[in-house]
C-alpha cells in the first residue's frame, strides 16, 4: 500500500506511559468490520478515550490538547496481542507516524512498518528522559532521523541509535513496499514451488 | 555457523528459503494460507489496485468464523457490517477461485480448528493467516504464525512473505501432571513464568514427556497460546500421535503420497545436542489448574493460591495496580470463591472435543448454577457433531446448558456474544485483555475444568473438589 516516505521527523510526542498495551486497546475487534482501511483514527484507543456514550473520558492523553505531535511514545511491550494491522491503520489515520517504545511486540512492529509508521525501540532509561522531557514540557521536541537510525531528544540533546534491518530501512526511506519486490520475484518463487511438488 | 546439527524448526524453515536478502529478511515460502472475513478484505482490495491475482490459490483456504453469530445461523445475519464482511469473503473466495467454507457449510468452523480436522494441516508446512492463533498449528510440526493484512496480501499475490528468521527457544515440561492438570493449565503455567513478553523474538518448540503424552487437542492448546508469552509460535515435533491424527482426514495425504510424506515426516526433529537461543525447564508437578487474575494472559496462578504482590513482581506496579482495578480485585485476595457471572467454552484455544469432554465430565448429574449464563460454543460444525454423538449433547442439556453453533463467540467481542460490563467471565479462551470480551468485560482464563467447576457453582472452584 501506498504511504509517505520517512526521512527525518521532527515533532512532539505524545506520552502513553503504560506497559503492555495490547491490540485490542489500540482497536477494540468491534471496530474491524470496515472492508476498507480508512478511518480507523476514529476509534484508537476507543475504550480508553471515550465513556461508553460516547463523550471523551478527559483523563485520558490523547483527549489533553495539551499533548499532541506525530510521536507516540508507549510503554515496554507495546502492541501484544492480535495481528490485525488495524492496530497500525489506526495509529497511522490518527496521524501518528512513529511509535517509540523500549519493546515492541513482534507482529505489531513488522505490520508498523508494512504500513509506514515507523517503530523505534530505545533503552528504558532513554524512554524515561524522553517522557521527563515530555513531563517538563509538552511542547519538547524529538528528531527522529531514518537515514542514520538516531533518535534525539532535543530539550537534552541526548541521542541514541535504533536497529532497522537494510531492507526494510530502504523501502521506508522510498515508499516502497514487498509486494513490488515479490512481484518482481515471481518466476523464481513460480520455480521454488515447483521444485517442492516434485 | 560451523555447528551443523539443526532443529525442527531449522530443518522446516530452511526448506522453505526462497532468497535471503543480506541485511534483510527473508523470502519465505508458505504451503498453507488461512483467510477468514476480518483480515482478508483489505489484501483483496490491495490486488485489485494492482491488477494482480492470487498465485496458488488451491493453497489458500477461506472459512467465516469471527463476525458469525452462533445462533440461528440459518437465518441472515443481522448486524449489516458483519454481513458486508461476510459477503466479502464469500465473494473474493469466489472470484479468485479459494475454496470457501462459509456459514452453513458443513465444514464451516474456527480457522484453527477446521484446518486441522480436515487434515490442511501438516508436518513440516509452513501456515500463515492473518490472526496471531495461527500458531495453533505448530501442534503438528509446522511452522505456522500469525500476519497482518499486507503480509496476506503478499501471500495471496506470491505465496511468500518477507520475514526474518526469529530466534530459537525450547521449553521442556517433564514429569506427571497432577489431578484437573491439563494443556490449558500447563500454557497458562509457562506463561505466567515467562510473561507476556518472554518469548518476543522467539519461536518455540515443546518437549518433554509431558507433550509426547499429549493428545493432539492438547497440543494445538498449548501451541495455540505461543503468542501470548509473545513469541511468533510454538511447535512440537510429530510423532506416531500426530500421524494417527492425520491419518484419513479428507485433505490428508492418501495411499503412495501418504508414504512419503510419512517418511519424510519422520525426519522433523531436533537433532541431539542442537543449540538453542535460549532454554527452559519446568517440572510437570509444579502445575496446578490455573486461572487468571489480571489483564494479561500473564498474571495466572495456581487456583488455590492467592494474588501475589505487585512488588513481588518483577516489571512495573503502576500497571499492575491499573490492571488489578479494571479487575475489581486485591493483592492478597483468593480466587476460590469469587463469584462468576459468565462461562464460555469455545474458541481456538479449547474448542475441540476433548474440551467439551471435559467440560461434560464435571457437570454431569450437576446442574448449571442459576445465576450464571453459559456459552458452549463448538469449534466447529465437526466437532458439534461429535457432541452430539458422543452423548454429551444429552449431559449437557441435562444440566441446563445450551449447546450453541461453531465461531470465535465470545472470545473477542465482535460478534453478538459480549460480556457486558462489569460482569466476571470465567472463560477458556486466550486473552484476557481489558475489553476483550466486550467492553468493561473482566475475564478470567482457565482450562475447561474450571470453567465447569465455575458453571456449576457459580463461583471460582477448584475442580480437584468436584471430581
Amino acid at each position: 500500500m501506498a504511504y509517505d516516505k520517512f526521512t527525518v521527523l521532527k515533532s512532539t510526542a505524545v506520552p502513553l506511559p503504560i506497559e503492555n498495551v495490547d491490540t485490542d486497546q489500540i482497536i477494540p475487534a468491534r471496530f474491524l468490520k470496515a472492508t476498507t482501511r480508512e478511518g480507523f483514527g476514529d476509534n484508537l484507543f476507543r475504550d480508553w478515550r471515550y465513556n461508553a456514550d460516547n463523550s471523551p473520558k478527559q483523563d485520558f492523553i490523547l483527549n489533553n490538547p495539551i499533548y499532541s505531535g506525530k510521536i507516540l511514545v508507549g510503554g515496554t511491550n507495546f502492541g501484544s496481542g492480535s495481528s490485525r494491522e488495524h492496530a497500525a491503520w489506526a495509529i497511522y489515520d490518527y496521524g501518528f507516524r512513529c511509535v517509540v517504545s523500549s519493546f515492541f511486540a513482534d507482529i505489531f512492529r513488522g505490520n508498523c512498518i508494512n504500513v509506514g509508521i515507523l517503530p523505534v525501540q530505545v533503552s528504558p532509561t532513554f524512554l524515561q528522559k524522553i517522557l521527563s522531557s515530555i513531563e517538563a514540557d509538552p511542547n519538547a521536541q524529538f528528531e527522529i532521523n531514518l537515514p542514520d537510525q538516531t533518535i534525539t531528544n532535543i530539550t537534552t540533546a541526548e541521542k541514541e541509535l535504533f536497529d532497522i534491518n537494510g531492507y526494510k530501512k530502504n523501502n521506508l526511506l522510498n515508499g516502497f513496499d514487498d509486494i513490488d519486490y515479490l512481484q518482481a520475484m515471481k518466476s523464481d518463487i513460480a520455480a521454488f514451488a515447483e521444485a517442492r511438488d516434485m | 555457523m560451523s555447528n551443523k546439527l539443526s532443529t525442527l524448526f531449522d530443518k522446516v524453515w530452511d526448506a522453505h528459503v526462497v532468497r535471503k536478502i543480506e541485511d534483510g529478511p527473508d523470502v519465505f515460502f508458505i504451503d498453507r494460507h488461512f483467510i477468514h472475513e476480518v483480515t482478508s478484505p483489505v489484501a483483496f482490495l490491495g490486488l485489485q489496485n494492482r491488477g494482480v491475482g492470487v498465485m496458488f490459490p488451491k493453497d489458500t483456504f477461506a472459512t467465516a468464523d469471527h463476525n458469525t453469530p452462533t445462533i440461528n445461523q440459518h437465518l441472515p445475519v443481522a448486524d449489516p457490517l458483519s454481513n458486508i464482511q461476510l459477503k466479502a469473503l464469500e465473494q473474493n473466495a469466489a472470484k479468485y477461485g479459494i475454496s470457501h467454507w462459509g456459514l452453513g457449510n458443513p465444514k464451516n468452523g474456527i480457522v484453527h480448528v477446521v484446518g486441522p480436522e480436515n487434515g490442511i494441516t501438516q508436518p513440516g508446512m509452513t501456515i500463515v493467516c492473518g490472526d496471531s492463533h495461527t500458531s495453533t498449528h505448530g501442534a503438528f510440526g509446522a511452522i505456522a504464525f500469525g500476519i497482518g493484512t499486507s503480509e496476506v496480501e503478499m501471500v495471496l499475490s506470491s505465496q511468500c512473505i518477507m520475514q526474518p528468521k526469529p530466534l530459537k527457544m525450547r521449553i521442556n515440561v517433564n514429569g506427571t501432571l497432577g489431578k484437573a492438570v491439563t494443556p490449558k493449565d500447563v500454557t497458562l503455567y509457562i506463561i505466567s513464568q515467562l510473561t507476556t513478553a518472554g518469548a518476543t523474538g522467539y519461536f518455540v518448540e515443546y518437549a518433554g514427556d509431558v507433550f509426547e503424552r499429549m493428545s493432539m487437542e492438547g497440543r494445538m492448546t498449548v501451541c495455540n497460546m505461543s503468542i501470548e508469552m509473545g513469541a511468533r509460535g510454538g511447535m512440537i515435533a510429530p510423532d506416531e500421535t500426530t500421524f494417527a491424527y492425520i491419518n484419513g482426514r479428507e485433505l490428508a495425504p492418501k495411499g503412495a503420497a501418504w508414504d512419503k510424506a510419512l517418511a519424510y515426516w519422520k525426519t522433523l526433529k531436533t537433532d541431539e545436542g542442537a543449540v538453542f537461543d535460549k532454554e527452559y525447564s519446568f517440572d510437570a508437578t509444579d502445575i496446578e489448574p490455573m486461572i487468571t487474575y489480571g489483564t494479561n494472559p500473564g498474571m495466572g496462578m495456581g487456583i488455590s493460591k492467592s494474588i501475589p504482590r505487585g512488588a513481588d513482581l518483577k516489571g512495573g506496579t503502576a500497571t499492575y495496580e491499573k490492571s488489578l482495578n479494571y479487575m475489581g480485585f486485591h493483592e492478597q485476595d483468593q480466587m476460590i470463591g469469587k463469584k462468576v457471572d459468565f462461562v464460555f467454552i469455545g474458541s481456538c484455544t479449547n474448542g475441540r472435543i476433548e474440551d467439551f469432554r471435559a467440560f461434560a465430565s464435571i457437570i454431569k448429574g450437576r446442574k448449571k448454577a442459576e445465576h450464571v449464563t453459559a456459552w458452549v460454543v463448538p469449534g466447529s460444525h465437526i466437532v458439534e457433531q461429535q457432541i452430539k454423538e458422543e452423548g454429551i449433547l444429552d449431559i449437557l442439556t441435562d444440566a441446563g446448558f445450551l449447546l450453541r453453533q461453531p465461531g470465535c463467540s465470545a472470545c473477542l467481542a465482535m460478534n453478538d456474544d459480549k460480556i457486558p460490563a462489569g460482569k466476571y467471565a470465567v472463560s477458556t479462551s486466550n486473552r484476557n485483555f481489558e475489553g476483550r470480551q466486550g467492553p468493561g468485560s473482566r475475564t478470567l482464563l482457565a482450562s475447561p475444568l474450571v470453567a465447569a467447576a465455575a458453571a456449576v457453582t457459580g463461583f471460582v472452584t477448584d475442580p480437584r473438589d468436584l471430581m
